[in-house]
């Protein structure tokens, strides 16, 4: 059950690094912003389903959320692209600042009432006496299919191969007649809108508040590193890593005292690491994780490159 | 003038400017007996000693940084436990010293965490930079015996009965001496430091890292030592807010803090010595001046740092080196005028928008939202929200503004290069 828990956390981390691993190996951008594309994301799903219900929202909110981003990469990203990686990287920083204003002053600072519609309210199946929302089923299904999409997408259509060898060769593709700058403002509206349909199904299933973008950014941006720097398969695989040990460790409740016992190793009792148990370790574990890929495999899971 | 003149001119005129700012710096709180303006002072003098140690990695060493208050915060929290050991049986010199615990702390903390972060470079660093100070924050509220919690750790800087030079460190006023002492002593160490070897190293190895690696220095060794010393230059800025505040919580090496020194140190401007300092300077008092007058104070604060980076990338510094360099050749002149000219559009659409946000605030994040056609007020006006008139005369200045920034901006904007090309065509 847990295993499952991971794996819908796990495939929502994805949606959100897989638009951030785009950004980041086309224009070299790392986007500080993108989980402030989640909070829009749910913020915006949240207004139109007061408004009109869910099924709108769904469509709409990461749409909207896809334009703002094309517009911030329009007007300014490409400006702050002149100045170099810092200016853009800074750029993005202040952008999540903003956005966490904004959302403070348009929807207040405590969290707002986004539920889950009724019709997905309820259980899908129950499995050792723990019942499966249909919620969680239907974020599964949404994100498994959008990732098909955008596999096909990259992969079996002109405007993906262009891409693709926008990616590697710019130049090239601009010499062939390509708009590449064009090009970089779908792909980062893409990345973003990505980001916001998550906010759209995560924004419900957890909570929508404007902590939330600083919450899930951190995180973010720990799948990346331990997959590699712009590689999507190494951000799928640490995706469901990092949601796994999350989940898992949330449920677990024995202390490190345990831990070591298990392989013979008796702690001196009554100091303060002993006691922590390891639902009190969840919040650092994914840093752990980080640190150690660093360590030992400095250029991610399936990172090809050193930068 | 012979080449070694102009060199011993030069040197003099560089002392001349850092025992003048020592000068200003004493007597300012002496000219205005304002209790205001020594917690500010003290403030400033504590962000300036942070701003120039997070510059040597971003500016000397060109490591972006999102977790520089890990080294702050340790050293607070070292120095604070190290305050109340010495409580029991130290006096005033012993407090005095306490920075020093803090910046020890900020160098041990960085001899462990640097050795992880800085074995790379670029945005890698960035990121990892961010993960271990979320890595730090997490823990600091798992430890609540050595972080104290939610709480904090506090304590009492005045300490034993006897005086140090009939100092005890209690009134503010002594403690903000105690913060220009070890400030100016800091500040030098950090020049003195871009001057050594070490120094120039770290700016090679910032511009070109691979030509750094093949004359045969390690980059990642440079990158290592210039983070260990930051982080110590840190440590000594936590110590001083230790005392300065005699509390220390948890939200000293979170991410907010990382993220204001670093937007301090790129307003102030990055590429020079003295840019932070202006920085840290400017972004304290508007922090303590706009944010006591307005809760939108973040938000302008935002929107102030996304023009800075679109507008004048090189911060608040290159502005002030580039109209040096125009002083220099006798062009400022020139575009006086013009600057004088844009100030009005600028301040016009300045008050339309600031009008806008006020009103947008008051109206959803207000305490008298609530009511249907509550009038409050609204920069000193007594306003109706729930009427067009303020909103429609709001959005008025603002187009104002904006027009007439368009205008008077443009011819700007054709002067400026006018001026420039003759400044270059001067030197060609």
């Amino acid at each position: 059950m847990s295993m499952l828990n991971g794996i819908t956390y796990g495939l929502l981390l994805f949606m959100l690094s897989s638009g951030l691993t785009l950004i980041f190996s086309m224009m070299g951008i790392l986007n500080f912003a993108h989980a402030s594309f989640y909070m829009l994301g749910a913020y915006f799903a949240y207004q139109i389903s007061a408004w009109t219900g869910f099924w709108p929202g769904l469509l709409v909110a990461p749409l909207l959320v896809g334009a703002v981003g094309a517009l911030v990469e329009r007007h300014g990203l490409r400006r702050a692209h002149r100045f170099g990686h810092v200016a853009e990287l800074l750029f993005t920083f202040g952008l999540a600042f903003l956005v966490e204003e904004v959302v403070h002053l348009v929807w207040g600072k405590v969290a707002v009432d986004y539920r889950i519609p009724l019709e997905l309210d309820g259980t899908l199946f129950s499995l050792f006496e723990t019942d499966f929302p249909i919620y969680k089923g239907f974020m599964m299904l949404v994100s498994v299919g959008m990732l098909l999409a955008l596999y096909a997408l990259l992969t079996r259509t002109r405007i993906g191969l262009i891409i693709q060898a926008a990616l590697t060769k710019p130049e090239m593709v601009e010499a062939l007649g390509h708009n590449v700058p064009r090009i970089f403002m779908l792909v980062f509206g893409g990345g973003t809108a990505l980001a916001g349909l998550a906010g759209v199904i995560g924004g419900n299933a957890f909570v929508t508040e404007p902590g939330m973008a600083a919450a899930v950014g951190s995180i973010v941006f720990v799948v990346v590193v331990v997959g590699g720097l712009g590689s999507l398969a190494g951000a799928f695989i640490a995706s469901i890593l990092i949601g796994c040990i999350q989940t898992f460790s949330v449920a677990l409740s024995i202390s490190i005292t345990d831990v070591f016992a298990l392989v013979g190793i008796a702690l001196p009792q009554g100091s303060q690491v002993a006691r922590l148990t390891i639902t009190q370790l969840a919040p650092i574990l994914p840093y752990l994780l980080m640190v150690a890929i660093l360590v030992f495999r400095p250029r991610g899971l399936m990172g090809s490159r050193e930068s | 003038m012979s080449r070694a003149a102009t060199e011993i001119l030069r040197r003099r005129g560089r002392l001349l400017l850092w025992v003048g700012c020592l000068a200003v710096a004493c007597v300012l709180p002496l000219l205005f007996k304002s209790g205001f303006l020594v917690s500010l002072l003290c403030q400033m003098g504590i962000m300036v000693v942070f701003a120039l140690s997070y510059n040597m990695l971003l500016g000397q060493t060109g490591l972006l940084s999102f977790g520089h208050a890990v080294y702050y915060g340790l050293g607070a929290f070292v120095a604070m436990h190290a305050l109340n050991l010495v409580g029991k049986g130290g006096g005033p010199l012993a407090t005095a010293l306490l920075p020093l615990a803090g910046g020890v702390a900020g160098l041990l903390g960085g001899v462990v965490l640097g050795y992880v972060t800085t074995k790379k470079a670029g945005t890698t660093f960035a990121m990892i930079s961010l993960g271990i100070g979320e890595l730090v924050a997490a823990c600091a509220l798992m430890f609540p015996g050595f972080f104290g919690g939610e709480g904090g750790v506090s304590g009492n800087r005045v300490v034993g009965k006897e005086k140090l030079l009939g100092l005890t460190w209690g009134p503010q006023i002594e403690m903000y001496g105690l913060i220009v002492a070890w400030a100016f002593v800091a500040v030098v160490a950090m020049y003195a430091l871009t001057q050594t070897p070490l120094g120039r190293m770290a700016n090679a190895v910032r511009d070109n890292p691979e030509r750094a690696e093949f004359v045969g220095y390690d980059t990642q060794r440079v990158r290592y030592l210039m983070l260990i010393l930051s982080g110590f230059f840190a440590g000594v800025a936590g110590g001083l807010t230790a005392l300065n505040y005699e509390i220390v919580t948890a939200e000293t090496l979170n991410a907010h803090t990382s993220g204001v020194v670093l937007l301090m140190t790129f307003v102030g401007g990055i590429g020079f010595f003295y840019g932070p300092i202006i920085g840290a300077i400017l972004i304290t008092v508007m922090q303590i001046v706009i944010g006591g007058l307005t809760h939108a104070w973040l938000l302008y604060f935002g929107l102030f740092f996304l023009f800075m980076v679109l507008a004048a990338p090189g911060g608040i510094a290159s502005v002030i080196a580039m109209q040096r360099a125009l002083w220099q050749a006798g062009l400022l002149g020139r575009m006086l005028p013009h600057y004088l000219a844009t100030v009005i559009p600028v301040l016009v659409l300045l008050a339309g928008l600031v009008g806008l946000v006020e009103l947008a605030y008051a109206l959803l994040a207000g305490e008298g939202a609530t009511a249907g056609d509550e009038a409050t007020r609204v920069l000193g006006m007594q306003v109706h929200l729930r009427s067009a008139m303020p909103w429609a005369a709001a959005l008025a200045v603002s187009a104002a503004g904006a027009a007439g920034l368009y205008w008077i901006g443009g011819r700007m904007k054709r002067a400026w290069h006018e001026t420039l090309s003759t400044l270059n065509g001067g030197r060609a």
